[in-house]
């Protein structure tokens, strides 16, 4: 199983911003270096969610914030490594339109939050047609 | 002819030997991507169709502009511009 290695502040800083903007879906940008196939996370910058419509249960993460983490991250020496998105009131599984859209080579980190606050945190990656579990260390 | 920058996005780049991002000659977004399909072999089979539509769930940028709001793959490129290959990142929980 590969690990993704996310520090203490940047997980409290994403789940503060999942808890935030839940009932709804919020997404994000992780950045960060890869190695052995292992992910070191240095930064998870929220982005917008364009689907308004359904932002309920789904997301549609701003293509203009995807290129502004790239930028970023590429003058910082890093690249962009995963996704982040909140699943609310929803295990953090990935859904078939999740698979759908997702790109070999990502780790997805899904956030499960309820009104009580995170419900889990879980991390996974596209190999084929199925998505793998990653292990978070923190 | 014109050189423009072409970034690759991390899973794509396999195909280019690491590289995030390769420079080449075109005079429109369709005409680089060409030149990228004879120069990494297997990388365009995963930003365009056979029929030679840009894929769902990827995106190319002329700068900060998506090429679908400009002219599509006949958009136009001048020296120094930079494309960008992003994925169309989507998804929820059902």
């Amino acid at each position: 199983m590969t690990i993704v290695r996310l520090p203490s502040a940047i997980r409290a800083e994403l789940e503060k911003q999942v808890v935030e903007g839940y009932p709804y879906e919020t997404c994000g940008v992780l950045t960060g270096s890869r190695t052995d196939g292992d992910a070191h996370i240095a930064g998870a910058r929220q982005a917008r969610n364009l689907n308004q419509k359904r932002a309920n249960d789904r997301y549609e993460l701003d293509p203009a914030d995807f290129l502004a983490a790239d930028q970023q991250a590429r003058a910082d020496g890093i690249e962009i490594v995963g996704i982040w998105h909140s699943h609310p009131d929803h295990p953090a599984r990935p859904s078939v339109t999740d698979r759908d859209a997702a790109w070999e080579g990502y780790s997805y980190l899904i956030a499960s939050v309820t009104h009580e606050g995170i419900a889990d945190l879980r991390c996974w990656r596209l190999e084929g047609t199925e998505f793998v579990e990653e292990e978070i260390v923190t | 002819m014109t050189k423009v920058t072409v970034r690759i996005p991390t899973p794509l780049r396999s195909f280019t030997a690491g590289a995030d991002e390769v420079v080449l000659e075109g005079n429109t977004v369709g005409e680089v991507l060409t030149a990228l399909a004879s120069k990494h072999e297997g990388l365009i089979e995963r930003v365009l169709t056979s029929d030679g539509e840009v894929r769902q769930f990827v995106m190319i940028y002329r700068g900060s502009d998506d090429v679908r709001t400009l002219d599509g793959l006949e958009t136009s490129v001048s020296n120094g511009d930079i494309l960008s290959i992003i994925p169309a990142v989507a998804g929820g929980i059902r």
